[in-house]
């Protein structure tokens, strides 16, 4: 019973990563930009929340250093996502490989920036205030879903309230309809006087923002600090979740929350006696394999928005 | 004063050069209102490009725009939108995905505090639907609703958006006869609410029967403005093409002999993996044309897919003569005797990055003479492309410009050269004149009855209800994936193909 509420409760830990960054990536390829870039924005996000919540906590902020960590990942993140608006909204590049070039240039300069920071070093200092879970009054108490759902870092309520957001803006807005018939059929947004590139810029930008709330997660909850490998692959995994949720933020919702239960296993079966004889490193797969089966199952019957991948051209019938 | 009209539109000296090219060349029009005015010309005449200046789409190098009265410099559609102007756009502007509400309000959304306000929107929609007679229902979504109604969606689009000079282009190219009369209808119902209309078009048949005043446009200039009720459909074919033309074929009975390909009971599916050929069967003999009318969607592509070798098929039978082709490699299906004039030249046809001569041999390149030890020989090609290009009155500046640079017109000559000269026992064309001019269709249209002279079986698939009526000898309706009637131009007219298109009527099978 225990068991299962930790696998519960590790399931949402892992999770919140992992939504905010398929949000990020589902309101950008709405619009009908491929967002490959999301481990680049994880990254960013990640690094960033590190170093400022380090600078805030020498500052003397305390408890609210890890919340300026958080707040700032998304600013600095704009960099790494206005270069893929620009690379391939702009300039209409290839999608994937602006995609890609971001994620190379996200991890091997912030890791040159963590050397270059702190003396050489090849993670930033291990931080004294991260985010403590936040028991909610009485339903924590609960059995199993109390442990299992109320004892949650706070930025896991963020990001199912954030899920929620871009639910009605996407399904009950105009600005959502219009992001909507970008990704399917630009041309017609296009003579129905939506400006189609100037808004898939924006949604990338926007997309890598919540994107590095993700990787601030990462940074803020799990690990302390940052590194090289801190992220290791989380944000395609985000990206098959998008896949996986069939572009619904609902849908990616759900998607994400299943990978972070894969993760969350990976933990809890190493604590089963009966699985001591399985190496570790299986269960380290488990989240790649998992997504690989689940992308080979869905990918067939998916719903991608119609556009998706296609620089928009005016005068291209 | 009787000559006094109301002008809505006014174009003076409009000029459109691309490079060298002038697409416009001062061009003078007007438009009144109340009226249907038809814009006559062939493709590649400057007719669409016209349009797309007043739109707001190009800009005029030369010339002024006068809207009711006041001189505009039309950037961008939106201006054009906001003094009444709306374009009804030869490919539907639509998602497919939406509803028909959702792509009305697109970009001009209605709201209650944040949210998005369908409902208003579906009740104003509902009521302009009511006044026009558009039978639209507000809450389908586009991709399960018909090709008419999809124009109507079109339609309502400009209307909701206050257009009263509606410009329509190429509106009847996937119609039905039946959706062309509504289409017809719903045309008058808008004069008469004071709207003015423009048709693009070369269909002639529908100029003498909607529009008020014609005017003919040849290689960028204004020919002539005619009266319609005043001239006859010849003279108007004369004043687009320049010359004396022909509006039907010239041809002989067909002498059917022996059955060239059998189609029995077919199934196949589309890519999506839902049903598109439900039992499907006929037999083309050699010597005949065989059409196949239908509305597009049909099973039409499916069909031609499946006997040429690129789509598997999941029941059934497929013979030439007696050679199997079910589910046999393009390539098979190719060698066994079938040419294939496809669908869609750029994809299918051509590789459009290729040279002439490389593209006529894209089927026979690794056979001799034009392979020999495994080395092509090009200097071979050459001149057998060469020669195709005199037969085929291919117009080109060699046999090595690249397959692109072509027009239209001389790039289905190149496809008809090379499946003609294969020397197919079946000949399957499929849409084969869409998009080519007056002169290249009956170029197209005398080469398929030539082959079938020859002695060959012709299978044409084509949506355009004229072609099927002036080419082929024997007529199969195709709708919802089957056969659902037979017949023979000289026994059928286009309102009772129409009918049997869209399913509602059978007949024919008693002699099958």
């Amino acid at each position: 019973m225990e068991m299962i509420a930790f696998l519960l409760n590790g399931t949402f830990v892992f999770a919140t990563a992992l939504i905010f960054a398929a949000l990020g990536g589902l309101i950008t390829e709405r619009t009908g930009v491929i967002n490959l870039g999301l481990e680049g924005f994880m990254v960013s996000g990640a690094f960033t929340a590190g170093v400022v919540s380090y600078y805030a906590e020498q500052a003397g902020l305390g408890a609210a250093s890890p919340w300026m960590g958080f707040l700032a990942a998304p600013i600095f993140t704009l960099l790494f996502a206005a270069l893929h608006a620009v690379a391939s909204v702009k300039f209409k590049a290839n999608q994937v490989i602006s995609g890609l070039v971001v994620n190379m240039l996200a991890s091997s300069s912030t890791f040159f920036l963590v050397k270059l920071l702190f003396d050489g070093a090849a993670e930033t200092p291990i931080l004294n205030h991260v985010f403590n879970k936040v028991y909610i009054p009485i339903l924590s108490d609960l059995p199993i879903v109390g442990e299992g759902l109320f004892r949650l870092y706070p930025v896991t309520y963020i990001a199912l309230i954030l899920a929620a957001i871009i639910y009605f803006i996407m399904f009950h807005t105009p600005l959502g309809l219009r992001m909507r018939a970008v990704g399917e059929h630009p041309g017609s947004a296009d003579t129905a006087g939506v400006r189609v590139n100037r808004l898939r810029f924006l949604a990338v930008l926007a997309g890598g923002m919540v994107a590095s709330l993700g990787g601030a997660t990462v940074t803020l909850t799990a690990n302390s600090s940052f590194a090289f490998h801190t992220i290791s692959g989380q944000g395609y995994i985000a990206l098959a979740a998008v896949i996986f949720g069939r572009w619904h933020p609902i849908g990616a919702l759900g998607a994400a929350i299943f990978f972070g239960f894969a993760q969350a296993l990976k933990d809890q079966m190493q604590i089963v006696e009966a699985a001591k004889f399985i190496p570790n490193e299986v269960f380290y797969l488990l989240p790649y394999v998992l997504t690989l089966v689940v992308l080979i199952f869905t990918s067939k019957r998916s719903s991608s928005p119609a556009a998706l991948g296609e620089p928009y051209e005016p005068g291209k019938r | 004063m009787a000559e006094q009209h109301d002008i809505v539109l006014q174009l003076k000296g409009l000029t459109k050069r691309f490079g060298e090219f002038v697409a416009n060349d001062h061009i003078d029009l007007e438009l009144r209102k109340g009226e249907v005015l038809a814009l006559l010309g062939e493709n590649g005449a400057g007719k669409s490009t016209l349009m797309n200046m007043v739109f707001g789409l190009y800009q005029p190098e030369e010339g002024e725009i006068w809207v009711k009265g006041q001189q505009l410099t039309m950037d961008t559609p939106s201006v054009a939108i906001e003094h009444g102007i709306g374009m009804v756009h030869q490919h539907f502007k639509l998602v497919p995905p939406f509803t028909v509400t959702e792509n009305i309000i697109l970009g001009m959304e209605t709201k209650k505090g944040l949210r998005l306000d369908k409902k208003s929107a579906a009740a104003r929609i509902q009521e302009l639907s009511d006044m026009y007679k558009l039978n639209l229902k507000p809450h389908a979504r586009i991709d399960s609703i018909s090709v008419g109604m999809q124009q109507r969606v079109e339609i309502m689009k400009i209307l909701y958006r206050g257009a009263d000079i509606l410009i329509f282009d190429e509106p009847t190219a996937v119609l039905t006869p039946q959706e062309i009369s509504e289409l017809l209808g719903i045309f008058r119902k808008l004069t008469k609410e004071g709207k003015s209309i423009i048709v693009i078009t070369h269909k002639l048949k529908e100029i003498m029967e909607a529009a008020d005043r014609c005017t003919v446009i040849r290689r960028g200039k204004v020919i002539d403005t005619l009266i319609v009720k005043d001239t006859t459909p010849q003279q108007l074919a004369e004043r687009m093409v320049g010359h004396n033309v022909k509006l039907t074929v010239d041809k002989e009975d067909a002498k059917p002999a022996e059955t060239m390909l059998h189609v029995q009971d077919i199934w196949a599916k589309d890519d999506s993996g839902h049903d598109m050929l439900k039992g499907l069967s006929f037999e083309v003999k050699a010597g005949e044309i065989v059409g196949i009318a239908g509305v597009d969607g049909n099973g039409q592509t499916e069909l031609v897919e499946a006997i040429s070798g690129m789509r598997p098929t999941q029941k059934g039978k497929i013979q030439l003569g007696s050679d199997e082709l079910t589910n046999r490699n393009p390539r098979d299906v190719s060698e066994i005797g079938v040419g294939h004039i496809p669908q869609d030249r750029h994809k299918h046809g051509l590789v459009l990055d290729f040279t002439i001569e490389e593209n006529s041999v894209l089927k026979s390149y690794f056979k001799s003479p034009w392979t020999k030890n495994g080395i092509i020989q090009s200097d071979i090609i050459k001149e057998e492309t060469e020669r195709y290009v005199k037969d085929y009155d291919i117009r080109t500046p060699g046999t090595g410009v690249l397959a692109r640079s072509l027009s239209g017109g001389n790039q289905q000559k190149i496809i008809i050269a090379r499946e003609i000269e294969r020397k197919p026992r079946l000949l399957i064309a499929a849409q084969p004149t869409r998009g080519l001019d007056v002169g290249a269709i009956s170029f197209v249209h005398k080469q398929l009855i030539a082959e079938r002279d020859a002695g060959k079986g012709v299978l044409l698939v084509s949506f355009e209800l004229e072609e099927i009526m002036n080419v082929a000898d024997r007529i199969l309706v195709i709708f919802n994936g089957q056969i659902v009637g037979e017949t023979t131009p000289k026994q059928t007219n286009e309102q009772e193909l129409g009918l049997m298109m869209a399913g509602k009527l059978e007949r024919g099978f008693a002699h099958v």
